[in-house]
């Protein structure tokens, strides 16, 4: 192992910070800036994947009397990578969004900070080996997303943002009260100290309760899931996609890691895990199937792709081996696949709203016509949502039915049948009024090429990730499954 | 190296074409048509290529893993090329039928940017090389055709397009579920491993059937299968070039030819035999092709006519594979590329009646011969061989269906086709008398819904080549049926591989 690996970690992770302060003092006006100031970062985690092989890297930081852990295997590394990539995406996205649709808006400034420390937060959520840097991420995490949220100003924004902010203090309050019971039953907050002492006797499972009740709804699982789509409703676009990308998908992953380290073998605690996706599945396809805003039919769609990824919980528990590991694999195929599709999709719907000047997807008549690039871009995306080929989602839906066929459990298959038949009912109703050609109307504004371009790219990369997914799997596959 | 080029190179015309006709401005109408043509005959000259290549003994194959024990296969195998041969020349025709249709209307960008896509997802179904690469191009296509359906914009046009979509998805997926399960069961199989299935023991018969009858389902809605088939009349709606591209060169034919992929390269002829499944399909195929013969006579429209027929012929090409031996499969094979000649043909008159004409109903088209004499020749050329008469191709399928269904001890199959050479003959030949005996507006009765003069000729001249030339192909293939390279013989060779080790 390099003695470089372990600074420039802690670089890649804590750079978007003081450049998210250096914006504040002097926003940025082209991409190309922002591109060229963070554009090092994945660069560095490349690097840093590279040498992946190599075993994880590891270490803990000394604060005074504390000492906090932390762990960089393939996993993390990836998914910081996938990190960087959306939030330098939606960086770019938010220099155009401000050129176009609030010029001279002194708010957003502020976003650049708030973008940093969420950089930092995710960064340490991924890479955190105890419970004490999980929970620092988290808030971390929660209180900038909060902040973000807050940014439009508008009266309804505020009223979304701080109701966030009250169901985020409820699941932080669920999560410590978990904490302090494990630490008080085994002595310890680093993981796998905890995971070689903790039995799974009754403390364990109702801390680990505790623990999954907030992390499910600050995840936005189904039925926890009421805060999400009122949210995005008024916040700015660039936000969106970061939110419905990134954020929520840290409190999964956190459940994720959590619950295969304390509860591996409790089957009927997964099933009923995976029966709540089921539920977000179905419930969030039908809302999003009968939303009639544009912006709350991508978010009602997050509330659905939420929910595939909790049926990996009962694929994984008690699995034979090489169930679990297409499970496993499938799980973070699906997340990365999502997370781009859907930062896509929510500036691909961001551009359409801008340009239309409307949200409501009536009002999109014509616009197959005048914006065939946001349109076209919005329906790459869509491919990715639908789990069809030859995108990440269609390669993770792969795995899963094969998953789900090899351990028996069919009634997952069934539910990925539905949520892809139901993902495509309110995508294509969506494209379908695109197409109406009667009465288009003609006064559409224009957008900056970079905010066409950058949803664009990511899409692709959310249907290029599906053709390459041998690359990042078979890293994966080093790790094992937890 | 030039192994992994040409498939690659192949797909690749399309792909590019489709992203810069994408870039293009809607005005640049001389960039797209350049564009769309120099694809075309460079795709075509490509195909051929391997075509000689091949029957050299050259192989062309590229893959790399998608997941574990799973990788996207590109290979051009005899089988494969042949379907890609009829699509790259039948696309030349279509564009160019397309291009002079479609004259002065709105959103050519998107219509010739998703028309080359679905040009690439058929080329890239002819040259998979394993079911999951075949999924891929197969439900790229269903994407890639709805935008084209879709085209007018108007209520009709919106309500087919989305009966499309509920048809081809859901069938996209029952058939990803039975590739799952087959790739569960047995790993992944490449086209042509049919040793694979063959040794699976007595005990996983059941599953091995349910599997087929699963991915049957999932392929017969795109083949159009009595009860699978309510979307395609209802498509009608789309312009004329998509109508031909979906009925003689995509989509139908993406479900016959892989069903056609399905028991000969995944199952093998001799399991599907000996598992009972082929007398199943020749069954399904029968039925299809008597019900769709007879709501094809009930039809006043042209276009739904067709539809029905076509439903109807493509059966043919799954009776074909139903009938175990080297003659049904040669019947099956031909006609997959026979039908594919004789229908664009037809569309494209059809096309050619409503465009010049505005005649959209049949008995309008009384004396239609006289306006336009050289499109209802090439109506009643493909009309005449899709009745199978000697010496066009639709004779040559039907003389080899019959000999197969004697050659696999079916002989009630020879009653079918009777019955359904009857019902050709009868839902075709009133058009013919239409066209050519009845008096109409040229003759002074009556007058012609909507005549327009498009071109010098009775016609524009885009719109009438194509239909000639197809026609003339359709002759030309069944008088040289027994030169190198003509359709048959190529399905000749290729059942000859089937069943010969």
């Amino acid at each position: 192992m390099s003695a470089a690996m372990t600074p420039l970690l802690w670089l890649a992770l804590v750079a978007p910070l003081p450049l998210g302060l250096l914006a504040l003092w002097k926003p940025p006006y082209r991409m190309r800036d922002v591109v060229i100031a963070a554009g090092g970062l994945p660069l560095v985690t490349l690097w840093l994947l590279s040498r992946a092989g190599e075993g994880a890297l590891q270490g803990s930081l000394a604060l005074g009397g504390l000492s906090l852990h932390w762990r960089l295997d393939a996993l993390a590394a990836l998914l910081l990578l996938l990190t960087q990539l959306v939030l330098l995406a939606s960086a770019a996205y938010a220099v155009g969004h401000r050129r176009a649709a609030l010029s001279g808006d002194a708010s957003h400034a502020r976003f650049w900070p708030l973008l940093g420390g969420l950089a930092v937060a995710l960064g340490v959520i991924w890479v955190a080996a105890d419970l004490l840097l999980l929970y620092a991420g988290l808030e971390l995490m929660g209180l900038c997303a909060v902040g973000m949220m807050l940014l439009p100003g508008k009266a309804e924004a505020i009223r979304a943002g701080l109701r966030y902010l009250l169901y985020a203090l409820v699941g932080s309050l669920a999560w410590l009260l978990g904490v302090a019971l494990l630490l008080g039953a085994w002595g310890t907050l680093e993981l796998s100290a905890l995971a070689a002492v903790a039995e799974p006797d009754i403390t364990t499972r109702i801390g680990m309760a505790l623990l999954a009740g907030g992390l499910l709804l600050k995840a936005a699982i189904f039925p926890l899931h009421g805060w999400l789509a009122p949210v995005h409703a008024s916040a700015w676009t660039p936000v969106s996609a970061v939110h419905g990308a990134l954020v929520v998908k840290a409190s999964f992953f956190i459940l994720i890691i959590l619950w295969r380290l304390l509860l591996p073998e409790a089957v009927a605690a997964a099933w009923a895990l995976g029966l709540l996706g089921a539920a977000a599945v179905l419930w969030g396809g039908l809302k999003a199937w009968r939303a009639d805003s544009l912006k709350q039919v991508v978010a009602w769609s997050t509330v659905g792709q939420l929910g595939y990824l909790m049926l990996a919980f009962p694929l994984l528990a008690g699995a034979a081996a090489p169930v679990a590991a297409m499970a496993w694999q499938s799980t973070w195929l699906q997340l990365a696949g999502h997370a781009l599709a859907k930062a896509a999709m929510f500036m691909a719907a961001g551009n359409l709203m801008f340009s239309t000047g409307a949200s409501r997807l009536a009002d999109l008549a014509g616009t197959s016509r005048r914006l065939p690039l946001s349109l076209m871009t919005f329906g790459i995306a869509a491919v990715t949502l639908m789990g069809l080929p030859p995108s990440a989602g269609f390669t993770a839906k792969w795995l899963l039915l094969q998953a789900s066929l090899a351990s028996g459990q069919w009634l997952w298959a069934a539910v990925l049948v539905l949520g892809t038949l139901l993902t495509a009912a309110y995508v294509f109703r969506m494209l379908r009024c695109s197409f109406v050609e009667e009465a288009p109307r003609h006064e559409f504004q224009p957008l900056p090429r970079g905010m066409d371009l950058t949803p664009l790219l990511l899409a692709l990369a959310a249907i290029g990730l599906g053709l390459v997914a041998e690359w990042p799997l078979s890293l994966l596959r080093q790790g094992g499954v937890p | 190296m030039s192994a992994a080029f040409f498939p690659v190179a192949t797909l690749a015309t399309s792909l590019l074409a489709a992203a810069i006709i994408f870039l293009l401005p809607e005005g640049a109408f001389r960039a797209r048509t350049g564009l769309n043509l120099a694809a075309a005959v460079l795709k075509i000259g490509l195909v051929a290529w391997m075509v000689r290549g091949l029957s050299q003994g050259h192989s062309y194959a590229v893959e790399f893993p998608v997941l574990e024990g799973l990788a996207f296969v590109l290979r051009a195998d005899a089988l494969g090329i042949m379907f890609a041969g009829l699509s790259s020349l039948l696309w030349l025709f279509t564009t160019v039928y397309a291009i002079g249709y479609l004259e002065d209307s709105p959103n050519r960008r998107r219509f010739f940017g998703f028309f080359s896509l679905c040009v690439a997802s058929t080329l890239g179904i002819s040259l998979a090389g394993n079911l999951f690469t075949f999924l891929i191009f197969y439900e790229l296509l269903t994407l890639s055709t709805y935008p084209l359906v879709a085209h007018r914009g108007n209520p009709k046009a919106l309500a087919a397009a989305t009966l499309y979509l509920r048809f081809t998805l859901t069938a996209g997926l029952v058939l990803m579920l039975g590739m799952v399960a087959l790739h569960a069961l047995a790993g992944d199989i490449r086209f042509g491993q049919r040793e694979v299935l063959a040794e699976f023991g007595a005990e996983q018969r059941g599953t091995l059937i349910a599997i087929f009858w699963v991915l049957i389902a999932g392929l017969g809605v795109k083949a159009a299968l009595v009860p699978l088939h309510g979307w395609l009349p209802r498509a009608m709606v789309a312009p004329a070039p998509v109508s031909a591209l979906l009925h003689a060169v995509a989509v139908v034919k993406a479900g016959a030819f892989g069903i056609v992929r399905l028991v000969y390269d995944v199952y093998g002829a001799e399991l599907s035999q000996a598992l009972g499944l082929l007398t199943g399909l020749a069954i399904v195929a029968s039925v299809t092709i008597l019900y769709a013969s007879l709501r094809a006579l009930a039809q006043v429209e042209l276009k739904r006519r067709l539809a029905f027929s076509t439903v109807s012929q493509v059966s043919y090409i799954v009776l074909g594979i139903g009938l175990f031996g080297p003659l049904g499969t040669i019947a099956a094979l031909s006609h997959l590329l026979h039908q594919g000649m004789m229908k664009i043909t037809l569309f494209f008159c059809a096309g050619n009646y409503a465009e010049e004409l505005g005649i959209h109903r049949i008995d309008e088209l009384d004396g239609a011969g006289r306006r336009m004499p050289l499109t209802s020749l090439a109506f009643s050329v493909g009309a005449l061989g899709m009745i199978g008469l000697p010496p066009l191709v639709g004779f040559l399928s039907k003389w080899y269906l019959g000999t197969g269904a004697v050659q696999a001890g079916m002989p009630w199959v020879i009653a079918v086709l009777v019955a359904s050479s009857l019902l050709n003959a009868a839902y075709f030949l009133p058009i013919l008398y239409r066209l050519w005996f009845c008096p109409g507006p040229d003759h002074g009765v009556g007058e012609w819904p909507a005549e327009r003069h498009l071109g010098r000729f009775e016609t524009s001249s885009w719109l009438l080549v194509p239909a000639l030339a197809t026609a003339l192909f359709s002759v030309l293939a069944g008088l040289f049926a027994g030169l190198p390279y003509s359709p048959l013989e190529w399905a000749t060779r290729v059942a000859n591989l089937e069943y010969l080790p």
